[in-house]
């Protein structure tokens, strides 16, 4: 059972009564759309953040609110209101149909189903039981085990961050859904500084479930490892330049996979003909030890969720299987149009943005190579234990991705650190690459992920691998 | 606008005692079209409203937002600020800002001929764009996405210490996404144009550029590792800028987080690099004539004749550095003020960027760059981005090249800056573009 402060109804209480939402869908649906959806979101979040040694502030936000959206042949209106009053709603499904040029045609009464869908994830403690004390307290005790570290370490950043968001989609299919999705989140961000100048270390945490994460999470070891990736690179030398072998550590790798081909895989850049995936359903376009799953029923990952932001159960996804591309992620519109389901990939940033096609937690499957003899077996390239993020062209294939923390493998041993730095590659030549994957799978960090301005939460995650040829964008010869 | 003024007005009458208030307001009204084969794919109507209120009292702050104007909401945004600076710490320099006299610029950044522009016409201009694209050359073969977008953005900030700032701006901006295709290899291309009200816009610009360069990057290869002189366009150079004017805040400096720390008066780049932020220029996109604390924004001189001239501050850094402000706290409603550039722009030089070209011998014409959040270390200074563009012989634009990176550190790029371009260009971003020649980079291909 979980239980709720700050006066907020429980899980249950719809943000919008039902029937407030019929008629929103009803004025939405009145100039003969074929189909109409409001979304409704009501989202608080705390955010604490240590800097330079103090707590420096602490924010709070709330944000509520509907979007509606009405789809008159291959046009989307789409408008949004802060006003969730049968008033407020009434204007912007008025609003939004008339976007979408709805051109006369005959009133249709929807009529909602009972609520429907899986249910929320499980919170043990909800962020809002949790004192704001309590979470502030967590940030010094992660500031002084950074700073105790190393004397090199000269400045630290810690930030504690919850969202308490609940949601409700209904439309005129008769579609009634809702979610509670509760997230929380903490970072450490270090500064060393040596004779050579600063470096930076970040870790970082973030899962679908409230306070009870600290249980199992130390933030003194986030402090230290965060601290640990800025002093190491303290002796660090320049990437190198070139191609030449590149394997990625368990977990960080997942972006990797994210960029070469997670949104080629997204059906709306699919259907315009934007990917180098385009097309490409059932046939080779990996290793055969490549399998790629998108899951979004992970439990207490970043990126997981009860039902997406169309109101449709998030769903396991496998898109890569044995090397054999088997199908790419959809939103309901894409779907529609192709006369099939969604699977669960429609996401948007908030209730004043449409969704559109998005990843969920995104991961490679396990091999059966040993780690330490995937770079035992590398004479010379780099070993890569932390990416940053990355970036896409999904209509060329080029990707990028960042390293945060890498080495050298020389001779099969992984020797000195190297500098922060990009490495390019393109999609489809990158998974034909992969000649070794390993069993020791695990998450990586949490993501934001962007695409047209939104930004949404995803997770990934892989075990050790080989891309036989990468370019690593360094300036050492 | 009055109405968003006497809003944060009354909840400033609200502060109890000696607390400080600060109360901004923003109300952002936004229309986008994206067409797509002929058709409307989407057209959004967006009204975004919202409300932060900082409270300052006994050296703390605490802060808290709403996304709604309305006034429950807000006074429930003043509680929960309240409380929330119970747990900061006391910082002498916390606080919110003095008015300093400095009046704000006199511009003229809204036009209410956008106000009344019908919605039609827009929707006419987002087909008209992805017709004209795709007419624009035959090797077109789709668009990824054409689109009209503007925003009128309304602003007001009102604090205790009797700051009373609104400001007021309308945009526009069209872009296209061209896709090119040819012998099954597709390349993209991306062109725009953006003023403050429709009739600033150049539709064949947009597309033109789009289509340009989506097909001069037909049959590109992947060049050769090695070193060589880089030629920025203005849309990299913006960027490129965007970061350095980044680790130029005070912000970053007192924290020890910037490259520039302990650098004032230094020659930190080329000679003739000379650097300003001027949100005073109505001309920049993001010109703005108050900041984030509602005062006045001004001209300041970062890096002259290549040597470092000032870091940019708010209020509170500006208290720590026993200086005054620059007029150069940035922020949302969502946020507390932070510090930083606006509209950062390079002294231009005299030569086109044809005439650049044609004194390279050998070199690399850089259209675009990718992975800037990923690749590029501002603490650290460390630089590599990936990258595309043409390859430059005997001064002369030759083969398209993609999947490389370049790499540097911001450091040795600001001294490396061998030439400056004419073309200065202000873009959709916190800096003007303006083509720009850096001595040598290293190019990671094969």
């Amino acid at each position: 059972m979980d239980h709720e402060s700050n006066g907020e109804a429980d899980v249950d209480a719809p943000i919008v009564e039902p029937d407030v939402l019929e008629e929103a869908l009803t004025s939405a649906m009145g100039t003969g759309a074929e189909f109409a959806e409001v979304f409704v979101e009501d989202r608080r979040s705390i955010s604490a953040l240590f800097d330079d040694g103090r707590v420096e502030e602490l924010t709070s936000g709330r944000d509520r609110g509907a979007g509606l959206r009405v789809v008159v042949g291959d046009t989307t209106g789409f408008a949004h209101t802060a006003d969730l009053s049968p008033a407020g709603l009434r204007v912007a499904a008025e609003a939004a149909a008339s976007a979408a040029r709805g051109g006369g045609g005959s009133v249709r009464e929807v009529a909602l189903g009972a609520v429907s869908g899986p249910s929320p994830g499980p919170v043990e403690i909800m962020p809002g039981e949790v004192s704001k004390a309590r979470k502030v307290a967590l940030l010094e005790r992660a500031d002084s085990a950074a700073r105790g570290s190393d004397g090199a370490i000269t400045q630290v950043a810690v930030r504690y961050a919850d969202s308490h968001r609940r949601i409700q989609v209904a439309n005129s299919d008769g579609l009634l859904a809702g979610d509670r999705q509760v997230r929380t989140l903490f970072s450490v961000s270090c500064v060393a500084s040596g004779d050579v100048g600063m470096q930076t270390g970040r870790e970082s945490i973030g899962h679908t479930v409230g306070f009870e994460v600290f249980d199992s999470v130390v933030v003194e070891d986030l402090a230290r490892r965060a601290a640990g990736r800025a002093l190491l690179k303290l002796d660090a030398v320049p990437a190198p330049s070139g191609e030449m072998p590149v394997v990625i550590g368990p977990g960080g790798g997942g972006v990797l996979f994210h960029e070469a081909c997670g949104h080629g895989l997204e059906a709306d850049l699919v259907a315009k003909s934007a990917s180098v995936f385009a097309g490409r359903r059932g046939e080779v376009v990996a290793a055969p030890i490549v399998t790629l799953i998108d899951d979004g029923t992970m439990p207490g990952e970043w990126g997981r969720y009860a039902i997406d932001d169309e109101g449709r159960p998030a769903q396991r996804n496998v898109l890569i299987k044995d090397g054999v591309l088997t199908d790419y992620m959809w939103d309901h519109l894409r779907a529609r149009r192709e006369g099939r389901p969604s699977s669960g990939n429609g996401r948007r940033q908030g209730y004043r943005h449409l969704p559109m096609v998005r990843m969920t937690n995104t991961y490679l499957g396990s091999g059966d190579a040993d780690p330490d003899e995937i770079i035992a077996g590398t004479d010379h390239g780099v070993y890569v234990a932390q990416l940053g993020g990355g970036q896409v062209n999904t209509a060329t294939g080029d990707f990028v991705f960042g390293m945060t923390e890498a080495y050298m493998i020389e001779d099969g041993r992984l020797t000195n650190p190297i500098r922060d730095g990009n490495l390019i590659g393109n999609g489809p030549q990158t998974l034909l690459d992969i000649d070794a994957i390993a069993g020791d799978f695990a998450m990586g960090s949490p993501g934001t992920c962007g695409k047209d301005g939104q930004g949404v939460p995803v997770g990934d995650g892989t075990p050790t691998l080989r891309v036989t040829r990468l370019t690593v964008g360094g300036t050492a010869a | 606008m009055g109405e968003l003024l006497d809003l944060a007005e009354r909840v400033v009458g609200l502060a109890e005692g000696s607390e400080q208030l600060e109360v901004v307001v923003v109300h952002e009204h936004e229309t986008e079209v994206r067409a797509y084969e002929g058709e409307v794919e989407s057209l959004t109507v967006a009204e975004s409203r919202g409300v932060g209120v900082r409270v300052v009292s006994g050296n703390r702050q605490g802060f808290a937002y709403t996304g709604t104007l309305d006034e429950a909401a807000v006074g429930e945004a003043l509680a929960e600020a309240r409380d929330n600076l119970s747990f900061a710490t006391p910082d002498e320099y916390c606080g919110v800002a003095e008015p300093d006299g400095v009046e704000p610029a006199d511009m003229d950044l809204f036009r209410a001929s956008l106000a009344d522009y019908p919605t039609e016409a827009k929707v006419a201009m987002a087909l008209e764009l992805e017709r004209l694209t795709r007419a624009a050359d035959e090797r077109i073969s789709g668009i990824e996405s054409a689109e009209y977008s503007d925003s009128i953005t309304e602003s007001a900030v009102a604090t205790t210490t009797g700051i009373r700032a609104t400001g007021r701006e309308t945009g526009c901006f069209l872009s296209a996404y061209a896709l090119a295709e040819q012998d099954g290899e597709t390349q993209t291309g991306f062109g725009f144009s953006l003023g403050r009200d429709p009739a600033d816009l150049d539709m064949s610009t947009a597309a033109d550029d789009a289509a340009e360069r989506a097909t001069r990057m037909l049959g590109a290869v992947k060049p050769p590792s090695g070193r060589l002189t880089v030629v920025l366009d203005p849309w990299v150079s913006a960027q490129f800028l965007g970061i350095v004017g980044g680790t130029l805040s005070a912000e970053m400096v007192q924290k020890g987080r910037s490259l520039f720390a302990d650098r004032l008066g230094d020659e930190v780049a080329a000679p003739g690099v000379t650097l300003i932020d001027d949100p005073t220029d109505a001309r920049a996109f993001t010109a703005s004539s108050t900041d984030g604390e509602g005062l006045a924004t001004r001209r300041n001189l970062l890096i002259e004749g290549g040597r470092l001239d000032r870091f940019v501050h708010n209020s509170q850094t500006a208290r720590r550095a026993g200086t005054v402000s620059t007029g150069s706290a940035v922020r949302g409603y969502s946020s507390t003020p932070g510090v930083g550039v606006r509209a950062v722009s390079l002294l231009p030089g005299q030569l086109s960027q044809a005439e650049l070209v044609a004194g390279i011998d050998d070199g690399l014409l850089i259209q675009g760059v990718s992975g800037l959040h990923s690749g590029v270390n501002p603490v650290s200074g460390d630089f590599s981005t990936g990258a595309e563009g043409l390859r430059i012989r005997g001064g002369e634009l030759a083969e398209p090249v993609r999947e490389f990176t370049i790499a540097s550190t911001i450091q040795r790029m600001l001294l490396d800056m061998e030439a400056i371009g004419s073309d200065l260009q202000w873009l959709p971003m916190k800096a003007a573009g303006v083509t720009l020649v850096i001595g040598e980079l290293t190019i990671s291909g094969t």
